[in-house]
C-alpha cells in the first residue's frame, strides 16, 4: 500500500469511529431522556458506580491531600511561605486533583467493568436477545449506566474534596505542626464556591465520558473473548485520555476570565 | 406470514445474501438448512431487524419491515419469539425473570403474575418450578436451551424463530429439544422459521424445508421430497457426503482437492505399476 493510501485508510478509519461514536452518544442521550425509565437498573448502577467506588476514591484523595501538603510545605519552606499550605491544598484538591484523580480512578474501575459486561453480552447475543424481546438496548443497558455515572461522579468528587482537604489537614497538623484552627481558617478564607462548583461540573462531564466509553467499546466489541479484552482496554485508555483533555478544555473555559 | 423477496446483504466485499426469495405461510413450520457460512444467520437477523439488507423486501403479515422506525420495529418484534443458538439468556437475571421478560415489557403485571407465567412456560418445556430462582450460570447446556425455549414462547407470540436449536447438545438432548419445539409450536399454532444444519431437527420439525446455498435458496420442498430429491447439492448436504458439488471454504476445500489429486496420482501410480507388472 502506498503512503498516501495508508494515510487515507487511517483517516477514513478515524472518521468512521468518530462518526459512530457521535451517533452512539446521540442515541444514548436520547434514550436517557425518554421513557421507559428502568429505575431498578438505575439504582443498581448507582450502587455499582457510586457506592462501590467510594473506598478507592476516598483513599486516593486522602493520600493526595496528604502528599500535596508535604510537597507544598517543603517547596514553600525555601521561600518562607509555608503558610500557603492550607490554601493551596484546598484549591488544588477542589479545582483539579479531586475531580481528575477521582475521574481517573473511577474510569479504571467502572469503564472497564461496563465494557466487559456489555461486551460479553454482545458476543453471547444477549443484546440481540433484548431486541427480540421488544427492549431497546440503549434504554435498558446504556441509559441507566450513563445516568448513574453522571449523578454519582459529582457526589464522589464532593466527598473526595472533603477527604482530600482532611488528608492535608491531618498531615499539616500532625506532621508539620500547623495550628488546627489556623489551618481551617486559611482553608475557608481561600476557598470559594466557584472552586468547588467547577470541580463538580467537571466531574459530571467525566461521569458521562466514563460511562459512554465503557458502553460504546462494549457495545461494538466483536471477536469473542479477545474482542472483549480489547474493548475493556480501549474503554479505560480512551476514557482516561478524554478525561484529561476535557479537563484542560474546561479549566481554560472556567478560569480564563 | 413471512415473505422475503430478493434480499441482498453484504459485509464489505463479501456478498452473503444474493437474492433470497422465501415465503413462510401462516402456521407453517419452515426449516432452512445450509452449510456453515451459507448466510442462514444473516437471513434470520435480517428478518428480526438486527441487520438491514441493502436490497429487497421483508414483509411480516403483509407489513413491510425494511426501513421502518424503531417504534414500528418494536411493534413488529412483539409478534416474535426467538430461541438463540446458545440460549442468550440474560446473565444478570434469574430464570423466572428471563422467561417472563417479554411479557413484563409488554404488559403491566405484578411479580407474582410474572412468576406464574414463567412457571407455566417452564412446565410447557418440561422444567420444574425449582429452576425459577436459579441464574443462567447454574444451568447446563440443555437446560439453557429449554429455558431459552420457555422464554421464546412465554408471551405466546404468533411467529417463532429458532437459530440452530440443537447445536452443542448430546444426541438424547437433541431429540428431546426437537420434540419439545415441535410440540410447543403445534400447541401454539405459531408460524415458525428454523435454521439448522442438523438433519434430524429438520426432519422432526419441518412442514417444509428450504436449502440455502451460497446466499440463495436453491431448493424448497417437503421433508419427504427432500429425502427423495435427486438435486446433487441437496443430496450431498442431506446425506453428509464429503464429495459432491458443494464448495467448502478455504483450507477444507484445498485439503479436499489435495486429497483428490493424491488419489488420482495414487491411481495413476497403481495403473503404471500394474502396467509394469504386466497385470491385466
Amino acid at each position: 500500500m502506498n503512503p498516501l493510501a495508508k494515510i487515507g485508510h487511517y483517516t477514513l478509519g478515524f472518521l468512521t469511529h468518530t462518526g459512530r461514536l457521535c451517533v452512539f452518544m446521540a442515541q444514548a442521550v436520547l434514550a436517557m431522556c425518554q421513557p421507559p425509565f428502568y429505575f431498578r437498573l438505575i439504582g443498581q448502577q448507582i450502587l455499582r458506580i457510586g457506592y462501590f467506588s467510594l473506598p478507592v476514591v476516598a483513599l486516593t484523595s486522602f493520600f493526595t491531600g496528604g502528599v500535596l501538603a508535604l510537597q507544598i510545605y517543603y517547596g514553600g519552606n525555601e521561600f518562607n511561605s509555608e503558610t500557603i499550605v492550607a490554601s493551596i491544598v484546598a484549591l488544588g484538591i477542589t479545582r483539579e486533583l479531586g475531580p481528575v484523580l477521582g475521574g481517573l480512578m473511577v474510569a479504571g474501575r467502572v469503564s472497564s467493568a461496563i465494557a466487559a459486561e456489555i461486551g460479553t453480552m454482545r458476543v453471547t447475543e444477549q443484546i440481540d436477545a433484548l431486541t427480540t424481546l421488544s427492549t431497546n438496548p440503549f434504554k435498558y443497558l446504556v441509559a441507566p449506566r450513563l445516568l448513574a455515572a453522571i449523578l454519582c461522579l459529582p457526589v464522589l468528587v464532593l466527598l473526595a474534596d472533603i477527604i482530600g482537604v482532611m488528608g492535608g489537614f491531618i498531615v499539616g497538623t500532625q506532621t508539620l505542626d500547623f495550628n488546627a484552627a489556623t489551618y481551617i481558617q486559611r482553608t475557608i478564607d481561600f476557598l470559594e464556591f466557584d472552586d468547588i462548583n467547577s470541580g463538580l461540573i467537571k466531574s459530571a462531564v467525566f461521569g458521562f465520558i466514563i460511562a459512554i466509553m465503557g458502553c460504546y467499546n462494549g457495545y461494538y466489541s466483536a471477536g469473542g473473548a479477545q474482542g472483549v479484552g480489547r474493548a475493556t482496554t480501549n474503554a479505560v485508555v480512551s476514557a482516561s485520555i478524554l478525561i484529561l483533555s476535557a479537563n484542560y478544555i474546561m479549566t481554560s473555559l472556567f478560569f480564563s476570565s | 406470514m413471512i415473505e422475503l423477496a430478493n434480499i441482498h446483504k453484504s459485509f464489505g466485499p463479501k456478498h452473503v445474501l444474493q437474492g433470497i426469495d422465501l415465503t413462510v405461510e401462516k402456521g407453517e413450520s419452515l426449516v432452512v438448512i445450509g452449510g456453515s457460512g451459507s448466510g442462514k444467520s444473516v437471513m434470520m437477523k435480517s428478518i428480526i431487524g438486527l441487520l438491514r439488507p441493502e436490497q429487497g423486501s421483508i414483509r411480516i403479515n403483509g407489513v413491510e419491515t425494511i426501513g421502518i422506525s424503531a417504534r414500528q420495529r418494536d411493534k413488529v418484534n412483539r409478534q416474535f419469539g426467538m430461541l438463540f443458538q446458545h440460549g442468550a439468556l440474560l446473565d444478570s437475571l434469574p430464570v423466572w425473570q428471563n422467561v417472563a421478560f417479554a411479557v413484563r415489557q409488554q404488559k403491566n403485571i405484578s411479580t407474582a403474575q410474572a412468576r406464574a407465567i414463567a412457571q407455566e412456560s417452564l412446565s410447557l418445556v418440561g422444567l420444574g418450578a425449582k429452576l425459577l430462582d436459579l441464574y443462567p450460570a447454574d444451568l447446563s447446556g440443555g437446560m439453557h436451551k429449554c429455558v431459552g425455549l420457555a422464554r421464546a414462547i412465554a408471551a405466546k407470540p404468533p411467529i417463532l424463530f429458532f437459530d440452530e436449536p440443537t447445536t452443542g447438545l448430546d444426541p438424547v438432548m437433541t431429540d428431546i429439544i426437537n420434540h419439545l419445539i415441535r410440540d410447543c409450536v403445534r400447541e401454539l399454532g405459531a408460524t415458525t422459521l428454523t435454521i439448522t444444519h442438523d438433519m434430524s431437527s429438520a426432519r422432526i420439525m419441518a412442514d417444509k424445508v428450504a436449502f440455502l446455498y451460497q446466499g440463495k435458496i436453491i431448493w424448497v420442498g417437503t421433508e419427504k421430497e427432500m429425502t427423495n430429491s435427486d438435486d446433487p447439492f441437496l443430496h450431498q448436504f442431506v446425506n453428509g457426503l464429503a464429495d459432491g458439488p458443494i464448495a467448502t471454504e478455504g483450507v477444507i476445500e484445498e485439503e479436499r482437492e489435495r486429497g483428490r489429486q493424491e488419489e488420482r496420482a495414487e491411481g495413476r501410480g497403481k495403473e503404471r505399476a500394474e502396467e509394469q507388472n504386466g497385470a491385466p
